[in-house]
């Protein structure tokens, strides 16, 4: 039991993550009609210009100072990229946002080589918050933890409760009759644009000490925002905030219940084959639950794919 | 440039193949068999090799971007299960050889046709963004499969096989690589020409139709989602026959054939030949090789380059660099292609001095940030200096600046040629 609670926290932790780069993919799809496939590359750059930071002004200043320079990157990129692009059309948007995933990466590893920066948790935090029967939970997932509630509350204010997101709203459904009421739209794309990379930036700061800061961790949590996007549905936030949290819990309990193949076999009454390694059925029979837990996101992202197009909570097929 | 069907009087009597639309074929086919008499070292065989495998990939993965509209981020699949695949069937034949290798590629593009008949069904129901992102999930999905099923796939070595043990094909037994090069030759002729041809036909045009207007194509009676079915399946038979090609020359599959960064990269091949054009991933796919292999011998940030080269060519040049050859042929058709002769030769040395500038930027803040303690000597066109000295890279920084404001400054004048050598009337009237 108690080992359950702590995976409840621990995929909480990661789902919660997750959805700091879907809530502002989601953001920037709904506005733009464009997925921003270097999201992640954003989250990245996040995590190393924190860690750059971080060996000299420290971890806080980190904090604060990075995703601010990430947003700005992410503005002006739209501003003289992605702008440029839009009269292309959708598909050369989509390629050359992955052209930019690319090339972050390629800028990341000339920077900072292609091996693991050593970026640490502050001092502050480095201590265990509190231990159910033996399983300690440290005290930096539970800063990750309010970190990432404080974000999502302060978005959802802004977006329902102040001028500023009710003209984001309006600029989602009528961005013509928005303009013509006298505000800027462009800009207000650019906002969302350089807020939503800077939520990405941010997230890559607390989480680059905890889940590894290496040129490859945009394209390893990229795909999987990716199918959070598709699973939750295309352009819906609460979708969104439900797959991030249903994938971080799939993902975290798959890696920490050491499920068998072999004992479902036996227990159906399958005969186990006496040379294994001779059999035909062998990579089921030696099958494990944590060696199919990275698989499982995309499995059901192909099922909710098949079943129900939209996605959990899409309104419409995209 | 007409043809001779347009003229009611020799409709009839006209040959089956215009000679006109044989030529560039028998000239490929010529320049094919002649291109290892002229580089027959070992190393360029492979290079050519590598070249016609990517050739085969990028038209196969071009007939669902340029002609069908769909943005696969995963036809790696595609070509890694046909290579897989294909692969089996030679260990298979060197315990009881019955078939020679020249027909293998017909395996494995049967066994790509047959996965992209199984994925397409639930991937070309929509177009667009829909379509991109099933194809990076089911691209991911297979690329972690194969290291789960270690039956098919080999796990983390991978399958690996011998070539030479099928049955001999007139006495050949493949254990030359000259030999595997006019085989890989002649299978890239068939599948070039199978592929033109496809999009010569009813359906490689509904392909078009599709991509174009999906609501108009289905109101004229064509089921979208079918056409863009029947094209995947035709690209994934192509993406099959070029992972068996693989599988002849290199002898081994490993997941790197099947994972993200394959499937990114033919995008990348792709989309810097240009996509608007049946040529386009053909000179794509040799222009990228040469870089490839040219840069990586010289320089350990290749691929930045080719970075900043795909996300350029994405913003500026949206048709590739046979776009930007193809912006050409009206000049060239109006005998004014001499207009752009001088504004260009203006050009062409502010343009290599930034181009060279901001490479040895790079490479000097590489080596400063890369080099080992105490290595601070580094050589960059044929100069040897200190790379942790400010100057060289002041200087460097100089030159970049200098040449970009001298091509904003030859900028008009170029567009003013352009426009004259683009329009009809003569010049000075």
């Amino acid at each position: 039991m108690s080992l359950f609670i702590v995976n409840i926290l621990d995929g909480l932790v990661t789902g919660l993550l997750l959805f700091m780069l879907c809530s502002g993919l989601t953001l920037i799809f709904s506005m733009m009609g464009v997925l921003n496939f270097a999201h992640a590359s954003f989250y990245m750059l996040g995590a190393y210009f924190a860690y750059q930071i971080s060996l000299f002004a420290g971890f806080w200043v980190g904090l604060i100072v990075a995703p601010i320079i990430v947003g700005v990157m992410g503005a002006l990129i739209e501003r003289y990229g992605l702008r440029r692009v839009h009269q292309y059309g959708h598909v050369p948007e989509l390629i050359f946002t992955f052209g930019l995933a690319l090339l972050i990466e390629e800028f990341v590893q000339f920077f900072w080589g292609r091996q693991q920066v050593p970026y640490n948790p502050p001092a502050a935090l480095d201590f265990t918050a509190f231990a159910i029967a033996g399983n300690t939970f440290p005290a930096y997932k539970v800063f990750m933890i309010f970190m990432a509630i404080g974000l999502f509350l302060v978005l959802l204010y802004i977006l329902t409760r102040t001028r500023i997101g009710m003209t984001i709203q309006a600029a989602l459904s009528y961005p013509e009759t928005v303009q013509n009421l006298g505000h800027n739209v462009p800009m207000v794309f650019m906002g969302v644009f350089g807020v939503g990379t800077a939520m990405a930036g941010l997230a890559g700061v607390i989480a680059g000490p905890v889940m590894g800061t290496f040129p490859g961790m945009a394209f390893t949590l990229g795909a999987i925002v990716f199918v959070c996007i598709v699973v939750g549905g295309l352009g819906s936030l609460w979708g969104a905030l439900v797959a991030s949290l249903l994938i971080g819990w799939i993902q975290t309990f798959a890696a920490s219940y050491n499920l068998r193949m072999e004992d479902l076999l036996v227990w159906l009454g399958f005969e186990k084959p006496m040379l294994m390694w001779e059999s035909a059925w062998q990579d089921l029979w030696t099958l494990t639950l944590p060696q199919v837990g990275p698989i499982l996101p995309y499995l059901l992202m192909v099922i909710v794919l098949v079943v129900r197009p939209q996605g959990l909570f899409g309104k419409r097929e995209t | 440039m007409s043809t001779p069907s347009t003229n009611p009087l020799t409709a009839g009597t006209s040959r089956l193949i215009p000679l006109n639309h044989a030529l560039p074929w028998i000239i490929a086919a010529v320049a094919l068999v002649l291109l290892p008499v002229i580089f027959d070292s070992r190393s360029a065989l492979t290079i050519m090799n590598q070249m016609a495998i990517t050739i085969v990939f990028a038209l196969a993965y071009n007939m669902l971007l340029g002609q069908g509209g769909m943005l696969s981020f995963g036809h790696a699949v595609y070509m890694g299960l046909g290579g897989f695949f294909s692969m089996h069937v030679m260990n298979w034949m060197s315990v009881d050889p019955w078939l020679p290798l020249p027909v293998l590629p017909i395996f494995g593009g049967l066994f790509g046709l047959l996965f992209a008949f199984l994925i397409g069904w639930f991937s070309t129901r929509r177009a667009g963004t829909t379509f991109a992102m099933i194809s990076l999930g089911v691209g991911q999905l297979v690329a972690s499969l194969s290291i789960i099923i270690v039956i098919f796939f080999g796990g983390e070595e991978g399958i690996s096989g011998n070539r030479t043990e099928m049955l001999p094909f007139f006495g050949l037994d493949f254990g030359q690589q000259i030999e595997v090069y006019y085989l890989t030759a002649v299978w890239l002729l068939i599948a070039a020409l199978g592929m033109f041809l496809y999009s010569r036909t009813p359906m490689g045009r509904l392909a078009n139709a599709v991509r174009d207007n999906e609501e108009r194509a289905e109101f004229l009676g064509y089921s979208q989602r079918n056409v863009r079915w029947i094209s995947f399946c035709a690209s994934g038979f192509f993406a099959g026959i070029a992972g068996a090609l693989f599988a002849i020359n290199f002898e081994i599959l490993t997941e790197e054939n099947l994972n993200l960064a394959t499937s990114g990269t033919i995008l990348l091949v792709t989309f810097l030949g240009g996509v608007g054009f049946f040529i386009g991933p053909i000179i794509g796919a040799i222009v990228f090789t040469l870089l490839q292999t040219v840069l990586s011998l010289h320089t350990d940030i290749w691929a930045l380059y080719v970075g900043i080269l795909f996300v350029a060519t994405v913003m500026f040049f949206p048709f590739g660099l046979t776009g930007l050859l193809a912006l050409h042929v009206l000049p060239w058709k109006l005998g004014k292609i001499g207009y752009l002769a001088k504004p260009y030769a203006k050009m062409i040395v502010p343009a290599l001095a930034l181009v060279l500038s901001a490479a040895a930027v790079l490479e000097i803040l590489f080596h400063v940030r890369h080099a080992g303690r105490g290595e601070n000597e580094m050589t960059i066109y044929w100069t040897t200096f200190d790379s942790h000295s400010p100057l060289p890279l002041i200087l460097g920084i100089v030159v970049a600046v200098v040449s970009a404001y001298a091509l904003a400054k030859l900028a008009p004048g170029l567009k003013a040629a352009w426009d004259e050598a683009t329009t009809m009337r003569e010049a000075g009237q």
